[in-house]
Parts: C-alpha cells; structure tokens; sequence
C-alpha cells in the first residue's frame, strides 16, 4: 500500500532543464531502461555518455519511507539521516555522533540495518526504507518497542530507536541466540545511560518468542 | 561536508573514465570510510561517481581460489558459507571487525582502501605529512600508543591501514584484479598491494588514479583452512586491533609444513611475516616454537613511548593464536 506524494515545486531551486528525464532515469536500476531505450542509431561514446547520469545542486530526490514514496528538494551531500530528520520531518531518527561510531541513526534498507549518516540520500532511492516511525501498526507497537518498555531499555531515551532498529535486525538475522552473542551483534549502539543489560533482555525476550 | 556532484556509473568504462576527466573524484561504494574522511574535512572531492551498479558481484570457486568480487559486503562475506569452511580467519578477520551496520554497507574494495585511524591525520589542525606532505608528524613523540612499531620511518608511523580484512588476505596469498581506465586488468598480491611510508606516507597504495579494485581471489590451501583471526583490542567489541594475528597452519604428525603469519595494529601496513613463516616450517608445533616465531616476528620493531607495549603484546597475540589452530 504505497502512495506517491507529487514532488515539490523546485521553485527557485536551480534544477537543470534536462532533470525530468535524469530523475525517472536514476530510478531504474543502474539506468538499465536507458540504454535499452536508446535509439540504435546511438553512437557507442553517446551511449557510454547516456550510462552515466549526474546530479547537480539541488534536484528532486524520491526516497521510499515506511511504505510511502516520498520526494525532496536536495543536493546530493545530504546524507539519508539528514533526509529523514531535516527535510521530512521523521525525526525519530537520531543524530548521535554523525560519523558511524554510534548507531543511534540505525534504519533498515531492503530490509538490512544500516547507519544513515553514512550514506548519500540519492544513493537511497528505489530501495525500501524503515524507520523507527514504521514499526508500529497504529496503536499496536512492534514486539520490540513493548519489550524495550516493560524491561526499561533505556533511561534518556536517545540511543533507543536505534537500539530497536538495530535488535529488530538482530532478531531476524538470528545473531540474538544467547546473551553473549546478542551483546556482540549490538555492539554497533553505544548507550551512554549504561541500558545494556536491559536492553539485552529486551532483544532476548523477542529472540525467544520469535 | 563541501558540496560535490554525484554521478551513477552504469559500467567500469564510464567509472574510470570519469575519474580519468576529474582526477579529484572519488569513487563510492559503502561510503563508511569516504563520508566519515570528507564530513571531518580531511578529504575533499568535486565529485563522487557510484559505483555500486557495477558488476563486480558474486562469491565464486574458480581454478584460482576463491573469488570474492569487490563490491561485496564485509557481512556477506563474512557470513558466506565457502568462506567460512575455507578461510576460517578471513571470516573472523570481518565479523570482528566495525558493527553489523557497517559491515552491512562496506564493500570488501573499500575495506581495502581504508584509511588511518592515527589521531593527528583525523584532526585537520594538526600537522600531517599523509595529509599535507612535508608538514610534519606529531605522532613520534605525541599519542602513539596505537601506531606501529614495524615498517615506521621518520615521516609517519601510522598504521596505514587500521583494519583487519587485509591482515586475513595478506597471510593468505591473496591477489587483488585491478582495473584501469583503458579496460586494462592486473593483479598484485595483498601483500604488496600497500607501501611502506618512507618519505611519501601520503602514498599508500599502488593503485593508480582512477584504477579500481575488481576482484580479490585467494587460494584455497590446507593452511587457510586450519587458520584462525585473533584481535585485541581496547574493548571487548567494536574497536580497531591494538594487536592482531593471522595465521594458519598445516600440520602433519606434529610437524609444521607449511605456515602463514600476518599481524595487524603493529606494522604501517598488513604486516606479513615470513620471518616467524620461516621459524615455524619443519619445527614441531609446540609453544616453544611458536614463541620464537612470535620473537622473529617482532625482532625488527622499534617502539615509541606510548607504543612500547605493543612489541610483547603482539608476540603473546600471535603465539595464543598460532596454539589455537595447532589444537
């Protein structure tokens, strides 16, 4: 049930003329239509030309967020944690140290945990992406953030929706079967309120019942 | 992070080639090194070119070895079931290394090519002579206590390379297939993939500009198979290796036929050495011979002041791992 929001006016943005065509290009994969789409009359060195797309300044970026194809106006340094936190507004997603050293940016894309500090977001697009706002059904909270709450996983709260990005992933990946093993396995979420062994029986908890 | 164009490359050709227009382009894979280096301002690029459509995929036995291509991921590797059975220590040498998220996003051609952890090339206001040639090294009498004590010189005794994959693939004859912007492949072991700093430590590897890494492809060998990673480090998980030892061994009726030995933290780069190889072949597997190995293994090393520990702690890392896969 994905729904597509209409990109946002590049008013006074200085998209280049020809982006309407590089951007649904960049959307397929590897631009594999392109080329195929390429009249035959294309010279090889045209072709190799059209293989390769640049993004310049600010373009419209479409990214694929807890199930609903999104669109922002950005350039292409803004990292996905930035995408998420400062143009869409999903700020669930922490901003812990910004360099991959502390997991509290943890989301899943494609269904893999990753930190969103450490990547592009016009590298993210076509891919499914999962924050801590898509866990819930509604109402119902996901398994993980009720064991998070009934064995006090945390006490500031900031690591936390990296904490359950990341033992949401630990579970599935079946890296959760003993307590040794599952401090191992979420040794990528520093907690600074010292949670851990709360947060191990958390990820145990669902581990178990899994 | 100063803004750069960025361009989706659909095959090798296109990559190079664009590299070979912008020569201050980067290539990204995982982004895990290149994001974190350009973010503290220690690298700039007007450009990145992605190349993570490209084809260099796929985990396959070949009459070579085992052929790992480069855009895979350090989990998937470290995971995949070959490598497990094959190269116990290439396994452990990734799944000790970074987080489950970053080993889920680097690619093994970027763990490669990662860059030093030492404190004073990470902090652009200190002088450097890897980031800006001939301006110095604070290292040498500074905060050394992570730096290497083999393969050092004047101008810098960073551990070039901080990781660990590299360590695993230098002990193991691994050969890396490199591509250039003519289309043009060559191969170079991992052992001599990475130069020593002498005068110019703001050159690390023999990969040209705009040459990408392809492919990594180890043989497959009784030693690689009783092989194990063992890494020390400051805490118990998701560290860099004070220390680290890559070994394996082929032992039959108690005597050792063949043996591959690589330390980590300790050198400037992957250190392999065939001084404690030397010392292990024909002698029977026992503590004893492995502690001269160990003693070989470091003879060369000239420690620092806050590096000085590493020279015993290296030698107890190797020996411990060399008893684990004697058994």
């Amino acid at each position: 049930m994905s729904t597509f929001s209409s990109p946002d006016t590049p008013e006074g943005q200085p998209v280049r003329p020809e982006d309407g065509t590089r951007r649904s290009f960049m959307k397929q994969a590897g631009g594999l239509l392109g080329l195929a789409l390429a009249p035959p009359f294309v010279g090889p060195a045209e072709r190799l030309a059209a293989y390769s797309k640049t993004v310049e300044g600010v373009t419209s970026l479409q990214l694929k967020i807890n199930g609903t194809v999104r669109s922002i106006q950005a350039e292409p340094r803004v990292t996905l944690l930035d995408a998420l936190r400062e143009y869409l507004d999903l700020t669930g997603t922490k901003k812990g140290c910004d360099h991959g050293q502390c997991g509290a940016c943890t989301v899943h894309v494609d269904g893999r945990r990753i930190n969103s500090c450490l990547t592009l977001a016009v590298m993210q697009q076509g891919k499914e992406i999962t924050t801590i706002e898509g866990l819930a059904q509604g109402d119902a909270l996901h398994p993980m953030q009720e064991a998070f709450l009934k064995h006090d996983g945390f006490q500031c709260g900031y690591c936390t929706p990296g904490q359950i990005m990341s033992g949401v992933a630990c579970v599935k990946e079946g890296h959760a079967g003993s307590d040794d093993q599952t401090r191992e396995w979420m040794s990528g979420n520093l907690c600074r309120c010292g949670a851990y062994p709360n947060i191990v029986a958390a990820v145990r908890e669902v581990a178990g019942k899994a | 992070m100063n803004n750069f164009s960025y361009t989706q490359a659909g095959s090798a050709k296109a990559a190079t080639g664009l590299l070979k227009d912008k020569p201050q382009a980067a290539y990204i894979a995982g982004g895990t090194t290149l994001l974190d280096l350009m973010k503290a301002n220690l690298e700039e690029h007007p450009q990145l070119v992605d190349i993570n459509t490209l084809p260099f995929k796929g985990i396959e036995q070949t009459k070579d070895g085992l052929r790992i291509g480069a855009m895979e991921r350090m989990s998937d590797v470290g995971e995949n079931k070959l490598v497990l059975e094959q190269f116990p220590a290439i396994s452990e040498s990734l799944l000790l290394a970074a987080s489950p998220q970053l080993r889920n996003m680097a690619s093994i051609g970027g763990n490669i090519l990662q860059r030093t952890r030492c404190g004073y090339f990470r902090d652009a206001a200190f002088p450097c002579n890897k980031r800006v040639p001939g301006s110095g090294c604070p290292a040498l009498t500074g905060d050394n206590h992570n730096l290497a004590v083999l393969g050092t010189s004047e101008s810098c005794i960073a551990t070039a390379y901080p990781g660990d994959l590299s360590v695993a693939l230098a002990a193991f004859d691994a050969v890396l297939t490199l591509e250039n912007q003519k289309g043009k492949q060559r191969q170079v072991l991992v052992k001599d993939f990475y130069l020593l700093p002498g005068k110019t430590p703001q050159k690390e590897t023999v990969l040209e500009p705009g040459e990408l890494i392809v492919a990594v492809t180890i043989p497959m060998t009784a030693q690689a198979r009783r092989s194990t990673y063992l890494k020390v480090r400051e805490r118990s998980s998701y560290a860099y290796a004070l220390a680290s030892a890559a070994v394996g061994l082929d032992v039959q009726g108690g005597t050792i036929r063949a043996a591959r030995v690589a330390l980590g933290g300790v050198g400037t780069k992957p250190w392999r050495s065939p001084e404690a190889e030397k010392a292990l072949v024909g002698q029977p597997a026992t503590e004893a011979t492995f502690r001269a190995a160990a003693a070989a293994a470091m003879r060369g090393a000239q420690p620092r002041k806050e590096n000085a520990f590493k020279v015993e702690l290296a030698q107890n890392t190797l020996v411990q791992a060399l008893m684990k896969v004697a058994g």
